[in-house]
């Protein structure tokens, strides 16, 4: 190409560019002109409407929150209702200087020094200009008193609102849970979930439990009113009012009178229960001791309660039963059982000779009675708890099949609860340690350490949940549901009942024999084994297990509940379901530090048991039964 | 000898973007000034950003362009790179995965592909300048989809889209067909049909973006959720009338009545407080700015200059509109910020990073003629 047509060519693109570029300088002012339009049309042509607008702007749309769900236990028993009170409150950025309004105030209503704690604790998690309680169920008096006084206090004004109570207090809190005032976290999970608007008015939201969990059934949808406002601030009328729709009520599957039999059981100790219907997987009761007052925190703890809950070292914050775990110990036994005639590692009538102790490599597991139980089969294993048959078998079995069968009972996994915050435990297989375990000779499965597993000690951790989760799919031949708490979400406008369909998580494929094995020697644990003394006397047959979970190994020595520090003493066991020919109730009993789960444990079941099944209310605490005393 | 030397320092700075640059600055001083509720700290940010984002601008016009050209490859494909990575293992926030976790901070890869991308787009047409065919739009485009789908799956859709026009604005100054440019904008009207019906937008969308679209066709479907902000806007923008309600006098903005005042919805406190006269002065600034970015584009010497100072100037203009479109409720809301006036450094340093490029563009004319 020439020099001269290679310039030409460039004049002709250039020529070609400034055609775009004059394209582009019409396509902006085109589109600004656009916008000098729109801004015309609303400042200009639409001016007078939208200063209306502006004005009554000031205050047009007013939430109005709707009722949050009641919650109620199977029969009818009210756990969580709202109550209509006066209270007392303040918005901060309007008052001035805050504490010198709190004295003035308190010269007129008694304001206690928890009150204001609260209130400082309240004001550090929301804006200045939200209105927040200082004193909350004024009575008659004191919203006449404030009344006459109000025009002193500017910015503090008694307003009425609903109230979450939990009439039954420390009963079954950890199940219900409880709401708190919205923080910023919770803010920022509604506007996530486009739920924010939602909650325009709203303070409350449940934080743990079935009030976390159901929360979207039990808060309902917020309706709003416009109303139209003078220049100080009065309403003067309403123009349109949308109702909101209240919550959802929720039916529980528990029990409330026997959550209440369980938790006394308990007494003073520390521990869970979990008791459910093995043919719905309904829950009906539902421990952990202790317990703690939900209605502490619907207006806002204050900070030395809090503190008080926090450090005691007694946890009550901590939900056992969904999230402490624990070795099973000997009620581990019943599931190895079923696992080695299922697998085919050992038929029920093949005995051993327990003589105190089984050598594997070099080392001796001792059996907790000297002398050992001598001819053992598989009934008697269970009945007298051996754990020379178990370190046996699980030698046998290998960790590989142990692992395999006790995962498809869902050990070491959750349940799927519809509560949040369910834990899954260790179910121990080499898999599992070489994740756990960062170096390779931690890494490694010793053939020694199956053999602990076989009596539910070594690495086994689950929680009460699973036991009794685990126990139910026993008693009910391998056919599993999901525990649930809620049975029927109503609702609250028409009354219309939803159910909460009960359906199979999965049906083990068992050999029924197999099972009845394992079932008739749970039977004989309560007749003629280590249950017998817990259930002399019962009206109904029962099956189960009694298992003592050691907190640490023993170095030589044999154990004793006095010469042990309490916090180190052995967990009490007790898994059992009834009656026996056709379950109504699995349940699995824990107590923390117990000692032997028989003495500690089963007496605990039974009074559980009693009342599910025959009505019968304990005489006296389950901590005063008396016991056999061994595994 | 001190003269020289500041001769020279000066010597990259065009004096028309610099001025204009300042008189919308100091409109927004005196927005922000009342947007925050007088928070001087507010203030003070501000100049700081402006003071880094000079800084920045002045290094960039400084460049000769041959080092722009040499940056554009590596910058793009390390642009990608990053997306990319972002995809893989970003960090979420919102439900959207947009960050790269680099330890001290978090990064937003999308903001360097602001840049990255018309630069890429300049250099790849400023190598086949004499014989531009229309394969070489093909791979252009490829190169635009690549990131903005990306970004687009992050999801990000504001974004992703102004990154795209970006892209096919350097297309469209490069010489991309008329006839196809038709297709283009009658298929962008056909998706924008298809995305205001609903059943059909589900389908395409995200639950969300939807909602934005209808909600922007009847807000009052939703007035506390999503119709709130263009509800709110637009009255603030109706009532400030022909002269505004004055300075500091605003309604709306002092009784917390428009969201993000300081940011994205900044526009709504300056035309309730300044009126439509106020407006008219901010787009006629607007104007100057763009009108002088396309000055530049013009009598560029190369090819890639031109193009960049084009493209640049173009997305500009599409950040002023879109963000004046959806405050006063003519585009649904998208998160873009109003050009040299939500406060942010991040925008604005971003924004003088554009301008110092248009200068440096500016400057090689005038090393061409001496």
């Amino acid at each position: 190409m020439s020099r001269r047509s290679e310039l030409k060519n460039q004049l002709a693109e250039r020529y070609a560019f400034q055609l775009r570029l004059a394209a582009a300088a019409l396509f902006v002012l085109v589109l600004f002109g656009i916008l000098v339009a729109r801004f015309s049309w609303l400042q200009v042509m639409q001016h007078a409407r939208y200063q209306t607008l502006a004005e009554q702007n000031r205050i047009s749309l007013v939430p109005i929150v709707p009722p949050r769900g009641i919650i109620y236990d199977r029969n009818g028993v009210i756990l969580a209702h709202n109550f209509s009170a006066y209270t007392l409150e303040i918005t901060p950025s309007k008052v001035g200087p805050l504490d010198d309004c709190i004295n003035r105030l308190s010269k007129i209503i008694d304001i206690t020094p928890k009150d204001r704690r609260r209130f400082k604790k309240l004001m550090e998690d929301t804006k200045d200009f939200e209105s927040l309680p200082i004193k909350t169920r004024l009575n008659d008096v004191e919203v006449a008193k404030f009344a006459a006084n109000s025009y002193q206090f500017p910015g503090v004004e008694v307003k009425a609102r609903l109230f979450r109570q939990y009439p039954l207090g420390e009963v079954a809190s950890h199940l219900i849970g409880y709401i708190g005032r919205i923080n910023d976290a919770d803010v920022q999970d509604l506007d996530d979930a486009g739920e924010l608007p939602n909650y325009r008015g709203t303070d409350h939201i449940g934080k743990v439990g079935i009030e976390q969990s159901y929360e979207q059934e039990l808060h309902g949808t917020t309706g709003f009113e416009e109303v139209e406002i003078d220049a100080g601030g009065r309403a003067i009328r309403t123009l349109k009012r949308t109702a909101p729709t209240p919550g959802k009520n929720l039916v529980l599957s528990v029990d409330i009178k026997l959550q209440q039999i369980a938790e006394d059981a308990f007494g003073d100790r520390k521990g869970a229960l979990v008791a459910i219907d093995p043919k719905t997987g309904g829950v009906l009761a539902f421990v952990s001791k202790p317990g703690f007052d939900p209605n502490l925190f619907v207006d806002g703890i204050d900070p030395q309660s809090w503190n008080d809950l926090n450090t005691s070292p007694d946890k009550p914050l901590n939900n056992r039963a969904l999230r402490g775990t624990y070795p099973p110990g000997s009620t581990f036994k019943p599931f190895m059982a079923l696992g080695a005639l299922e697998g085919g590692y050992r038929s029920a009538n093949a005995t051993i000779n327990d003589t105190g102790a089984f050598s594997f490599g070099g080392h001796s597991f001792r059996d907790d009675k000297v002398g050992g139980h001598g001819i053992v089969d598989m009934y008697r294993s269970i009945v007298v708890s051996c754990d020379v048959y178990y370190y046996s078998l699980a030698n046998v079995m290998g960790i590989d099949a142990i692992s395999k069968f006790m995962g498809s009972m869902d050990f070491g996994s959750p349940t799927g609860i519809d509560i949040n915050g369910e834990v899954g435990g260790v179910l121990p297989s080499q898999e599992w340690k070489r994740k756990r375990f960062r170096t390779p000779a931690t890494q490694k499965w010793y053939a020694g350490e199956t053999i602990s597993i076989g009596i539910g000690q070594g690495y086994n951790a689950y929680t009460p949940l699973q036991m009794a989760h685990a126990t139910a799919t026993i008693a009910n031949s391998g056919v599993m549901y999901h525990p649930h708490l809620v049975q029927f979400i109503v609702d609250g406008t028409n009354g219309a009942r939803t159910q909460v369909e009960p359906k199979p998580e999965k049906i083990l494929p068992w050999k029924q024999a197999n099972v009845d094995v394992v079932k008739h020697a749970m039977e004989g644990v309560i007749k003629e084994g280590t249950g017998a003394k817990a259930f002399a006397g019962a009206q109904y047959t029962a099956a189960g297990k009694t298992g003592t979970a050691q907190v640490y190994s023993l170095k030589g020595g044999k154990y004793s509940e006095s010469g042990t520090k309490a916090h180190l003493r052995d967990h009490a066991w007790f898994i059992a379901y009834a009656p026996a020919e056709d379950p109504k109730i699995a349940l699995a009993v824990l107590v923390e530090n117990g000692g032997w789960g028989a003495a500690a444990a089963a007496p605990i079941a039974r009074q559980v048991l009693d009342y599910y099944l025959t009505g019968k209310q304990p005489t006296q605490a389950a901590s005063e039964v008396e016991s056999s005393d061994s595994d | 000898m001190i003269k020289e030397y500041f001769r020279r320092f000066i010597r990259p700075i065009d004096p028309w973007l610099l001025l204009f640059t300042f008189l919308v600055f100091l409109l927004s001083t005196i927005v922000l000034y009342s947007a925050s509720n007088q928070d001087m700290d507010k203030i003070s940010d501000k100049f700081t950003f402006l003071g880094v984002a000079l800084c920045v601008m002045w290094v960039l016009a400084s460049m000769p362009l041959q080092v722009l050209m040499r940056l554009a490859l590596p910058m793009y494909v390390f642009g990608v790179l990053l997306l990319i990575a972002v995809a893989l293992f970003g960090s979420s926030s919102h439900g959207a995965k947009r960050w790269l976790n680099i330890g001290v901070t978090k990064i937003q890869p999308s903001e360097l592909m602001k840049m990255a991308l018309p630069l890429m787009l300049a250099w790849y047409f400023h190598q086949f300048e004499a014989h531009l065919n229309w394969k070489h739009f093909i791979s252009a485009a490829l190169m635009i989809v690549l990131p903005v789908g990306l970004i687009m799956k992050q999801p990000d859709l504001g974004t992703s889209l102004l990154i795209a026009a970006a892209g096919f604005y350097v297309l469209f100054f490069a010489g991309l067909s008329w006839k196809l440019i038709g297709v283009m904008v009658m298929a962008g009207g056909g998706l924008a049909y298809v995305v205001t019906h609903w059943p059909l937008c589900i389908h395409i969308l995200r639950e969300y973006q939807c909602q934005r679209v209808a909600t922007m066709l009847d807000p009052m479907q939703d007035p506390l959720g999503a119709g709130y902000h263009i509800i709110q806007g637009t009255i603030a923008i109706g009532s400030g009338g022909m002269f505004g309600k004055g300075w500091l006098n605003g309604t709306q903005t002092h009784l917390d009545f428009i969201p993000e005042r300081t940011t994205d919805f900044i526009f709504a406190v300056f035309g309730e407080e300044f009126g439509l006269a106020g407006n008219i002065v901010l787009v006629l600034l607007y104007l100057m700015l763009i009108g002088r970015g396309l000055t530049i584009a013009n009598n560029a010497s190369t090819l890639f200059g031109r193009l960049l100072a084009g493209s640049l100037t173009l997305t500009f203009f599409t950040y002023a509109f879109v963000n004046m479109g959806m405050v006063s409720g003519i585009l649904p809301v998208v998160g873009v910020p109003l050009p040299l006036v939500s406060y942010g450094g991040t925008s604005m340093v971003s924004l003088m990073a554009a301008f110092g490029i248009l200068m440096s563009v500016g400057k090689d004319r005038k090393l061409m003629k001496v």
